[in-house]
């Protein structure tokens, strides 16, 4: 049993990153028709954001120390992070520790400010061409955005810490009445977790709502109609590419701590998150939704012992072989409408 | 010539004399020169432009005649070369069988996986394909280590049976792979004045193997056969109510195309007795995609030409430093000239795939037609009035920009 | 004994009964016309007779055998061609390719892999799909792209490409729909032409003028069924026919 929760538990953190991304994917795909290769680039760019902004925290000044020596028993020099000299270093400190949070704030304006930029600039230009040329531009973007980064960034990965109150894992067992010590969860996969749920309610509420929801899925459900209506639709459009790019970079800002950024972990998602998206169904946001906490915990089963030992490297297709699975049995996915690119 | 109209004999003859000479067309400047280090005609990497042009053209096959995009084909390239090392392990150092088992096993792979991937269309496809391509490459990393010997990659031994040579040679060292004799890493260089020319053995057979493959893939080109998969490319439909069974027809191409890959991966081995996993992974996979699209999908000779161009890039573009463009630049005055090194300096060196994304992204918008369109629209330029024909088999030969 | 026999075929989409229990007898040789008002059934009939639907219950008989539960290209195979309401082409190719694949399809059957021929020596289809292309009056765009014609030569296109298989029953669907008089006369001469040489055609057309031109007989299809079936000259005159057309419109 309680192993059972524990890789429930496990899956969860995956699964919300290969949701927020999946949504993000669907959601483009089901009111622009595009089908977005560099939508996992986006989620790395959200992951250098945090990145970004606890570097930028961490500027500091040098000054010297003549109280203090080092061991060659010079006056030692002490660096100083700029924050704590203009906050003073209680708050300045505090900011340093918390800059991933913080970087939610930071990564909306940036996510969404590259989001117009590749809708206006790229992405508009391809609705009506085949979505081989869509993968196609888009996967050459996504190229151009990771090589940015490899050059700013470096090949290596960065490490990007929680903050200190969510370092550590708690005793989830012992929380839920069972013997202590049988579930051990990292506090910021359940941050996480919490931080997936929030914005998936917002996304579904803001959808289900507004009138700007309401247009949405209204062009999710009949493209054409809506365009008919005389609604403007492509200024809809690019704010709808703004927020699927919002998504996919606040999933990526949290999701730093869990794996430490690199230049390529937006190609690694965006293969899975694809999957997702078919498993799913194509222009589906429930399915989505589902599919991704379903594959990140059918991944995480995939990984006990016991199964591995039954089925050797299951662990390492499992996600695959759903996909393929339901692709063959189930062309429109779990959840899709039927006829979406069938054919 | 040969069946093949004079339009075609042209193009292969002028292939031929190409890959004939490249060991002295890829050497331009002299060994002391600045620019040596932009010579290309090193036999490792006149293999690797051959190789990659055998696997873009099988890649053509499929994607620019029907138009189905796999993501996963590098799978079958890394079948060829587990296949292809097993038989220089079990049989013998002869590059012959090791090739011929190559293309047999990516060819039933490939009869398999496409069997079940064509069932869908579209990018349901291309996320079949991927998933397949990912799942053999996770599966040759983890669980099949005893045939792949999973990280490391499958190498040769001292103690491979080897049954029809011999295990070991009398210095104790593993043989080398020959060609009946003829091992691939001899050659003879030439020295003319300051130049240094390599003609390697392990080259000239991947040579006369790019001309067979792409002498058949003229073949298919121009045969109804390649009419057909056109077809299933322009309308699946009307191809059924035409009485013809559009299925067998994209799985044949997927196959084939399959077995230029395995082919690739057997001379990969051929040459450098030595399988990876990393050879299935998808990237690699989007790399015989980038190659096919950057050079012309369709086009006869597009495939090699983008293989060409990335693997030039990829092995010389790609060691241009900032010392060197320091160099370059060095006749402007010092303030202009640390700029513009500064602004050329990410696009160059390691940065090659940037400058890779970046023209890739601008072909696939402005020049569907790749390399091969971007010269037929100079050549028009040229010829004032762009006779009609001509643009007629340009869009013939590239419909993705039709469409 | 007609070629084409169909017996109480019914089809229902839903709650939706598009057929119910139509029954025809096609004579070989002749042309047959089935007319109706809009959403009658006809292009749902049509469907059920290339594959593309299964009727839910009752027969199709082509030539002897049932056209039910085998594919398109198997029906196509068997000397059943047809030209859709909006052509459906190779639009990607030029004229000449376009007519050399339902050729090809003729010859070699549903799959062959021929990858060693040339096209270019395939003289005898080369010369048919030609010879198709020049009674059509297209022979001067053999090398056009397909997907640049107009309209009409889209249309004429496509029949040159069912023509070139020389089918025993040839289906057409609104053949002049959006033509223009002179146009939708040619092409009444070209059928009248096709039929002289002894195809079978079963025309579904909401042109009288064509219609009554062309056919040997006609069917009046309406919610479904056959309401009447009858020669050119008994049709017009039908209170039944007036019915399904005026008042029947409403119902």
């Amino acid at each position: 049993m309680d192993a059972i929760i524990l890789q429930v538990l496990n899956g969860l953190d995956k699964g919300s990153a290969y949701a927020l991304i999946a949504l993000g994917l669907t959601l483009i795909f089901g009111t622009l028709g595009v089908v977005n290769f560099a939508h996992g680039a986006l989620f790395m760019l959200g992951a250098f954001c945090a990145v970004t902004l606890n570097e930028l925290l961490r500027f500091s000044t040098e000054t010297v120390d003549p109280s203090r020596t080092d061991f060659l028993g010079n006056p030692l020099k002490v660096k100083t992070p700029y924050v704590e000299n203009w906050f003073g270093p209680d708050i300045g400190g505090a900011m340093i520790e918390w800059s991933v949070p913080l970087a939610i704030i930071f990564s909306i304006p940036v996510m969404i400010a590259v989001g117009i930029a590749m809708e206006r600039g790229l992405i508009k230009f391809f609705y009506k061409r085949p979505h081989a040329d869509q993968i196609l531009v888009t996967f050459g973007l996504a190229i151009v955005l990771q090589e940015i980064i490899k050059y700013f960034f470096g090949a290596n990965p960065i490490p990007t810490p929680a903050p200190d109150a969510f370092i550590g894992s708690f005793d989830f067992g012992a929380l839920v009445g069972m013997q202590a010590g049988s579930i051990i969860y990292p506090y910021w996969r359940l941050v996480y977790f919490a931080f997936a749920a929030l914005i998936i309610g917002g996304g579904f509420l803001f959808l289900q709502y507004t009138t700007f929801g309401m247009v949405v899925r209204a062009g999710m459900a009949d493209r054409e109609t809506v365009g008919l209506l005389g609604i403007n639709i492509d200024k809809r459009f690019t704010i709808m590419f703004a927020l699927a790019a919002c998504v996919a970079g606040l999933a990526g800002v949290m999701y730093a701590p869990i794996n430490s950024p690199n230049y390529h972990m937006g190609m690694d998602f965006l293969v899975l998150s694809f999957v997702v998206v078919v498993v799913g169904g194509m222009g589906s946001l429930p399915g989505a939704v589902a599919a991704g906490f379903l594959l990140g915990i059918l991944e995480s089963f995939a990984s006990m012992s016991q199964v591995v030992n039954l089925l050797p490297g299951i662990n390492q297709i499992i996600i695959y072989l759903v996909a393929i699975i339901i692709l063959l049995i189930r062309p429109r996915g779990l959840l899709g409408r039927k006829g979406v690119m069938e054919g | 010539m040969l069946g093949l109209n004079k339009r075609d004999t042209l193009l292969f003859a002028i292939v031929i004399a190409i890959t004939l000479l490249a060991p002295i067309i890829l050497n331009p400047f002299p060994v002391a020169s600045d620019l040596a280090q932009f010579n290309a005609g090193y036999p490792d990497l006149m293999q690797r432009f051959v190789i990659f042009g055998i696997f873009a053209i099988g890649f053509n096959i499929l994607f620019g005649l029907t138009g189905y995009l796999s993501f996963g084909h590098a799978a079958f390239l890394g079948v060829g070369s587990y296949a292809g090392v097993w038989m220089m392990k079990l049989l013998t150092m002869n590059v012959v069988p090791a090739i011929i088992v190559s293309v047999i096993f990516a060819g039933l792979f490939s009869l398999l996986v496409g069997f079940i991937s064509l069932r869908r269309s579209g990018i349901y496809f291309s996320i079949l394909t991927l998933a397949f391509a990912q799942m053999s490459f996770s599966l040759a990393y983890s669980v099949l280590t005893p045939i792949t010997n999973g990280e490391t990659g499958l190498q040769l031994s001292l103690n491979d049976p080897r049954i029809l040579g011999v295990s070991q040679t009398a210095d104790g060292s593993i043989p080398m792979t020959n060609f009946f004799g003829i091992a691939m890493r001899d050659g003879f260089e030439l020295s003319m004045g300051g130049w240094l020319f390599t003609f390697n053995a392990g080259y000239y057979l991947c040579a006369a193997i790019l001309l067979i493959a792409f002498y058949v893939s003229i073949r298919i080109f121009r045969s109804p056969f390649g009419v057909m998969l056109k077809a299933v490319k322009s309308n699946q439909q009307r191809m059924l109510y035409t009485g013809l069974n559009p299925r067998p027809y994209t799985l044949a191409a997927f196959v084939i195309s399959g077995m230029y890959a395995g082919l690739a991966g057997g001379l990969m081995v051929a040459m450098d007795p030595l399988a990876g996993a990393e050879r299935m992974q998808w990237t690699a996979s989007g790399e015989v995609v980038l190659m096919t699209i950057l050079g012309g999908t369709g086009t006869l000779i597009g495939p090699i030409l983008g293989s060409g161009v990335i693997k030039y890039f990829e092995n010389i573009f790609s060691k241009i430093n900032d010392n060197i463009l320091h160099d370059w630049f060095a006749f402007l005055p010092d303030g202009l000239e640390d700029f513009v090194v500064a602004i050329v300096y990410p696009f160059v060196g390691k940065g090659w795939h940037l400058t890779l994304g970046i023209v890739f992204m601008l072909v696939v918008i402005f020049l569907p037609g790749g390399i091969v369109e971007g010269g037929q629209r100079i050549a028009g330029l040229f010829k004032r009035k762009p006779p009609e024909d001509k643009n007629k088999t340009a869009a013939a030969s590239a419909p993705s920009a039709a469409e | 004994m007609g070629i084409l026999e169909v017996k109480g075929v019914n089809k229902r989409f839903g709650g939706l009964k598009a057929l119910s229990d139509v029954n025809l007898d096609i004579a070989e040789g002749s042309v047959h016309a089935i007319i109706g008002p809009n959403g009658a059934g006809k292009s749902t009939l049509l469907n059920c007779f290339v594959g593309r639907l299964e009727p839910d219950t009752g027969t199709v008989m082509f030539d002897g055998r049932s056209l039910l539960g085998i594919q398109p290209f198997e029906i196509n195979q068997i000397g059943v061609s047809r030209v859709f309401q909006t052509p459906e082409i190779f639009a990607d190719l030029n004229l000449l390719e376009n007519v050399m694949i339902p050729a090809f399809a003729r010859r070699d059957g549903a799959f062959k892999i021929n990858g060693w021929m040339s096209v270019g020596d395939e003289a005898e289809i080369r010369e048919e799909a030609m010879t198709m292309l020049d009674e059509l009056g297209m022979a001067s765009k053999a090398d056009h792209i397909a997907g640049q014609l107009s309209r009409g030569d889209k249309r004429r296109l496509e029949l040159a490409m069912c023509l070139v298989q020389k089918p025993k029953l040839l289906l057409l669907d609104e053949p002049t729909a959006g033509m223009a008089r002179a146009d939708t006369n040619n092409t009444i001469d070209l059928l009248k032409q096709i039929a002289k040489r002894g195809i079978t055609m079963v025309v579904i057309e909401h042109d009288m003028h064509v219609v009554f031109s062309l056919a040997d007989r006609i069917s009046v299809l309406a919610q479904g069924t056959v309401i009447v079936e009858d020669e050119p000259g008994k049709i017009k005159g039908n209170p039944k026919v007036q019915e399904a057309y005026l008042g029947g419109a409403h119902l």
